[in-house]
């Protein structure tokens, strides 16, 4: 198992996220940033959907009591096992009573832990993914312990990965939400011509952006919202819904952001700039 | 070929959404319902897609991005032409205690002030009425409710509360509803329910679906105790103690 010296800022265990149970309210959860999170666990040789740690902005410092391989991905964060510094996309082993020291990111927010295997915290409604009111849990904190299955003979077949990075791409590849109709011309416009930047109301159930779209009296009724959904509140504030947010919602929905824009926004932090970048839908 | 009574629009790369014409009332709910459990049976794999039903609209939701959704939008409307309608949609009732002691219905006095109306009466009026469940969302477990009577339509707090407790009974608009756990909201709180509508552990997690109803019965602070200590130790039924079948 791993004993949590240090729990980090914010860290919580997900995988792909509970499926299957919106109709009564329960918000999907799951990976904030999925391709980053995907490539962790390919990296393993993992089932996608084995569980990862996802530590947000100030890491956790672990201590492992049996021998596993792990690797990280997402946000590159301080890191080191023992005084070995770490790099992230990268498969290390570890031997039992070693410590892993997760700093702060430095670029990005969110950076994933997998380990060989996945971590066996208990599934509630079909996912091991840390919701408050579903799981116990919310986010891991100090003196927790938290199971995995030791392994010793895992030889990866890649050891290192290099890949393109979303981390720092502003545009958000989108597709028009269900009410973008109801908007005029020079809404439109408006949307698509400038960068808004981050609000500080971010986190993993969505985010709010600094700039206003424009005020308006579209009503509609109460519907379902997605992970990605941009809703337009009546004074002009625009939200995205991220993998913790609400299943339904009262606000126009505007615009759909496609799963890898999700992974871009999982990684910004309060006064980035980003732009919709509209798509056509296959 | 009979037609379909929605539109059928793209919500995303993985998710159709499907909206009825004209207002959400039951007969639009239980077309939304019975298609939907038509789809599940005979259409769309659970195990690939989600649906979530909620007053006049239908979102379908597949689980992989893969799914090559565009061409759904056609086969959607034959679906429906083979559909053979709701007949055989299982609506439940249930009755749910409410406590409207002053500890519990924070803002009793002030909506009985707004309102009009004598404590006693509203809380009469609140019990009066089967609201129709039109949907579950906003918090795991939360019902949209419909069918609240316009004595009792009061508009939101002006400003929301940071943190509602959980069971808290509300008024808003033409909605009534339950907070199933403590959140910030802006509903006015009249009482408190002391039956949990939510259970992760459970599967399903919830015991009142979309389509039912729910009727309010005032209880004392005595009974409230009693029901909450029932909770606690687990001894009761929610299908036997609050509703209208025992299945």
């Amino acid at each position: 198992m791993i004993r949590v010296k240090e729990a980090g800022f914010y860290s919580t265990i997900q995988d792909l996220g509970r499926f299957g149970f919106r109709h009564f309210g329960v918000p999907v959860s799951g990976v904030a940033d999925s391709v980053s999170a995907g490539r962790v666990n390919a990296l393993l040789e993992n089932n996608p959907e084995d569980a990862i740690l996802e530590m947000t902005m100030q890491g956790a410092v672990l201590e492992f009591t049996e021998p596993t391989s792990f690797c990280f991905g997402g946000a590159p964060m301080e890191l080191f096992l023992g005084k070995d510094p770490l790099e992230n996309d990268k498969v290390y082993r570890v031997l039992p009573n070693q410590i892993l020291y997760c700093g702060r990111a430095t670029k990005g927010l969110r950076t994933y832990l997998g380990i060989r295997g996945g971590f066996k915290v208990p599934k509630v409604l079909g996912s091991r993914s840390y919701f408050k009111t579903i799981t116990n849990k919310q986010a891991i904190e100090v003196g927790d312990t938290i199971k995995y299955l030791p392994d010793t003979t895992f030889e990866p077949k890649i050891l290192k990965w290099n890949h393109p990075e979303h981390i720092g791409q502003k545009n958000l590849r989108c597709t028009p939400g269900p009410e973008f109709q109801k908007l005029d011309q020079a809404v439109h416009e408006r949307l698509f011509n400038r960068t808004f930047s981050l609000g500080k109301e971010f986190n993993r159930m969505g985010c709010q952006l600094e700039e206003r779209l424009t005020e308006h009296a579209i009503r509609m009724v109460t519907s379902a919202t997605l992970p990605g959904t941009v809703q337009l509140t009546p004074s002009g504030k625009l939200i995205i819904l991220l993998c913790d947010g609400q299943t339904t919602g009262g606000y126009p929905r505007i615009l759909q952001l496609n799963p890898e824009a999700l992974a871009v926004l999982a990684q910004k932090r309060n006064g980035d700039p980003v732009f919709f970048d509209p798509v056509d839908l296959k | 070929m009979k037609q379909s009574p929605f539109s059928v629009k793209r919500f995303g790369p993985n998710a159709l959404l499907l909206e009825w014409t004209g207002e959400a009332n039951d007969d639009v709910l239980f077309d939304v319902l019975g298609f939907a459990n038509f789809l599940k049976k005979q259409c769309l794999s659970e195990m690939d897609w989600e649906m979530v039903p909620v007053y006049n609209s239908l979102t379908l939701i597949n689980r992989n991005y893969s799914e090559p959704i565009g061409r759904l939008c056609l086969e959607i409307h034959d679906w429906y032409a083979i559909y053979p309608g709701p007949e055989d949609l299982i609506s439940r009732h249930w009755e749910l205690p409410v406590c409207y002691d002053p500890e519990f219905g924070l803002d009793l006095a002030e909506v009985s002030g707004q309102l009009g109306l004598e404590k006693k009466k509203l809380i009469e009026l609140h019990g009066n009425v089967k609201y129709r469940v039109f949907g579950l969302g906003f918090l795991p477990g939360f019902l949209y409710l419909g069918g609240v009577p316009e004595q009792l339509q009061i508009p939101r707090k002006s400003s929301p509360r940071i943190s509602v407790p959980k069971g808290s009974v509300g008024l808003a608009g033409f909605q009534t509803g339950i907070y199933p756990q403590s959140s910030p909201g802006g509903w006015n709180i009249i009482g408190n329910c002391p039956v949990p509508l939510f259970n992760a552990n459970q599967n399903p997690p919830c015991f009142i679906s979309a389509g039912d109803t729910v009727q309010f019965f005032s209880v004392s602070r005595a009974a409230y105790d009693l029901y909450r200590l029932e909770v606690e130790v687990g001894v009761y039924d929610n299908h036997k103690k609050f509703s209208n079948d025992s299945g």
